[in-house]
């Protein structure tokens, strides 16, 4: 069985000005042991679905089951099977990273020892040792949030929601955390992660879904959100003035893997199917017809374009 | 009992934290000292006066000041409250298995715990004042002021988490504490009011539980207002102990 299986999911909110709906039905299934991604501009549904499956928030309709446990019948199982480390963390900050561990170990039902035994863990394993003592205020960004994912793994969580575990951080700090999330998932954790990062989300994620207006409006690996939104892009660095470019782009648009061709300045751009596929083919034809061909670049869309064709708009954008 | 246990391990924490900074504990003591020392003498003089409670200026004085404590004390724990709302510890505690009013017992515990002590603070520093007040009577105000200050904190945490907002917190204090405040006696007992005033006061509950701590601290037990002190306050602190209640656990960030 999935660890999270959404259906339906909905919420609805009265304000002063009507009812606003957040979410509108938004169907998810999360496999054991995968880093699975959440993207959505600001709005979207995004913060509102990752509350409603954690538990803070109830939801208007819809159902869920999460790490086997029917989310509305039984937060309670689901609170004791999953893990949640906010935006915030959540940190006592004038307490220390033990006093904050010992504490929420205890708050998962440990007797002292056991909690002070996972603390001890934790510490090391997130290499939090040398400063286990220090009051949290004084910790730096990187550090705090690797005492945040301590918080949320104290109680061997099967699943951990981490909301945008590096917003904020320095690039080296960024690239620490990474190794972090992959290592969980290695120790066989399924982690539900939402961010802000594109690239992120390309290079940690198994697979991914992106919500938009409530819905969720894509789905898939990133591999394959990348090759259903754009092809590959072929770039070719051909002679613009002699007229090779013009003569290239009518032979290589004829051909049936090409879905559209744009000369550039600097020589021809073609969209296809399959990249790698494509080259050798693209080779034969302008060898044949005796082009010169200077450079030649493949290029993958980014999770950018895929955003952009899903939802009208730059992640970016959607920010401000 | 695991809500007990919740509650137990919350407070301990709770309390670690304020005694951490024990200095905030002597500032909240400064306002009713400040009024003791810089005020309670303007009272001898209307001291002799018919009007008067029984019992002498000091003796009238010290329980209005121990309740203003109490109300004050009791008021501004809404701040820590925001401050942990935006530090996430709230919702940290709530996708845990702890107990859903164990956050809120925890740190109501914790705030009578620190009331009671101040109060005691403040008695002791009055002795020397020349204060002779009633064992039996400070026992029961300090009964008075542990329900006060769970009325009080109580509100200040729902409202807490209805604004979220310190900037909307301290003028919703601000708006219904003075009030309350002066229409209770605290600072000049009601007996020196004109009709009108007393009238209004009559509807203000705090007036009530005023008399009822004066009335202890002179010994006068067969006051039917010591009665009436208790039965109020023992509602209303219920009542804004639900309230609190559902709003912990309907707190959404």
């Amino acid at each position: 069985m999935s660890i999270i299986e959404i259906k339906g999911l909905t919420k609805s909110f009265k304000t002063r000005r009507g009812i606003v709906e957040a979410v509108r039905g938004v169907d998810l299934t999360v496999e054991k042991g995968e880093i699975f991604g959440f993207l959505g501009p600001n709005g979207a549904g995004k913060t509102t679905t990752l509350r409603m499956v954690t538990t803070l928030l109830e939801p208007t309709g819809g159902s869920a089951t999460i790490v086997g446990y029917d989310l509305l019948r039984e937060p309670r199982k689901v609170r004791e099977k999953i893990g949640y480390v906010s935006q915030s963390g959540g940190v006592q900050q004038s307490a220390t990273a033990r006093e904050n561990l010992v504490l929420q170990a205890r708050l998962y039902g440990m007797d002292k020892p056991r909690a002070e035994k996972r603390t001890a863990d934790l510490l090391k394993s997130l290499e939090l040792e040398t400063f286990a003592d220090r009051k949290a205020i004084t910790y730096s960004g990187g550090q705090r949030r690797r005492l945040d994912i301590a918080l949320g793994m104290v109680h061997h969580p099967e699943l951990l929601f981490l909301d945008e575990p590096t917003t904020g951080l320095d690039p080296q700090s960024r690239a620490r955390m990474w190794d972090e999330v992959k290592k969980l998932r290695d120790e066989g954790t399924t982690i539900f992660i939402t961010t802000h990062y594109l690239d992120e989300a390309d290079a940690l994620c198994d697979r991914l879904s992106i919500i938009d207006g409530g819905k969720i409006v894509a789905g898939g690996t990133p591999e394959d959100l990348k090759r259903e939104i754009a092809g590959d892009i072929v770039t070719l660095g051909l002679d613009t003035r002699d007229g090779s470019s013009t003569k290239a782009q009518t032979l290589l648009g004829s051909q049936s893997f090409v879905k559209e061709t744009e000369i550039h300045n600097d020589g021809l751009r073609l969209y296809v199917e399959r990249g790698e596929e494509a080259l050798p083919a693209i080779l034969r034809v302008l060898d044949g017809a005796g082009l010169h061909l200077q450079t030649i670049a493949l290029t993958r869309p980014s999770l950018d374009d895929v955003f952009l064709r899903k939802t009208g708009r730059t992640l970016r954008e959607a920010e401000s | 009992m695991k809500l007990l246990r919740d509650t137990w391990l919350l407070f301990v924490n709770n309390l670690t934290e304020t005694l951490r900074n024990p200095v905030w504990v002597i500032i909240g003591l400064f306002q009713p000292i400040c009024y003791l020392l810089l005020f309670g003498p303007l009272l001898e003089g209307v001291a002799g006066s018919g009007n008067f409670p029984p019992g002498g200026a000091l003796t009238v004085f010290t329980p209005g000041m121990l309740i203003m404590l109490g109300m004050f004390g009791g008021a501004f724990v809404g701040f820590g409250l925001i401050a942990d709302l935006r530090a996430g510890l709230v919702e940290r505690l709530r996708v845990t298995p702890v107990s859903r009013l164990a956050p809120l017992l925890a740190r109501s515990l914790r705030d009578v715990l620190i009331l009671l002590a101040q109060a005691v603070i403040f008695i002791v520093a009055a002795l020397p004042l020349g204060l002779k007040p009633s064992f039996w009577g400070i026992v029961l105000t300090l009964g008075l002021i542990v329900l006060l200050g769970l009325i009080l904190s109580s509100c200040s945490y729902a409202l807490a988490l209805a604004f979220k907002s310190e900037d909307a917190l301290a003028p919703m204090l601000n708006f219904f504490i003075n009030p309350i405040l002066l229409l209770s006696g605290i600072l000049l007992p009601l007996t020196l009011a004109p009709d009108w005033l007393k009238t209004v006061a009559n509807f203000n509950p705090f007036s009530h539980v005023v008399d009822a701590a004066r009335a202890a601290f002179v010994g006068d037990f067969a006051n039917s207002s010591i009665v009436w002190g208790f039965v109020i306050t023992i509602v209303l602190a219920g009542l804004a102990m639900f309230w609190a209640a559902r709003s912990f656990r309907q707190a959404t960030t």
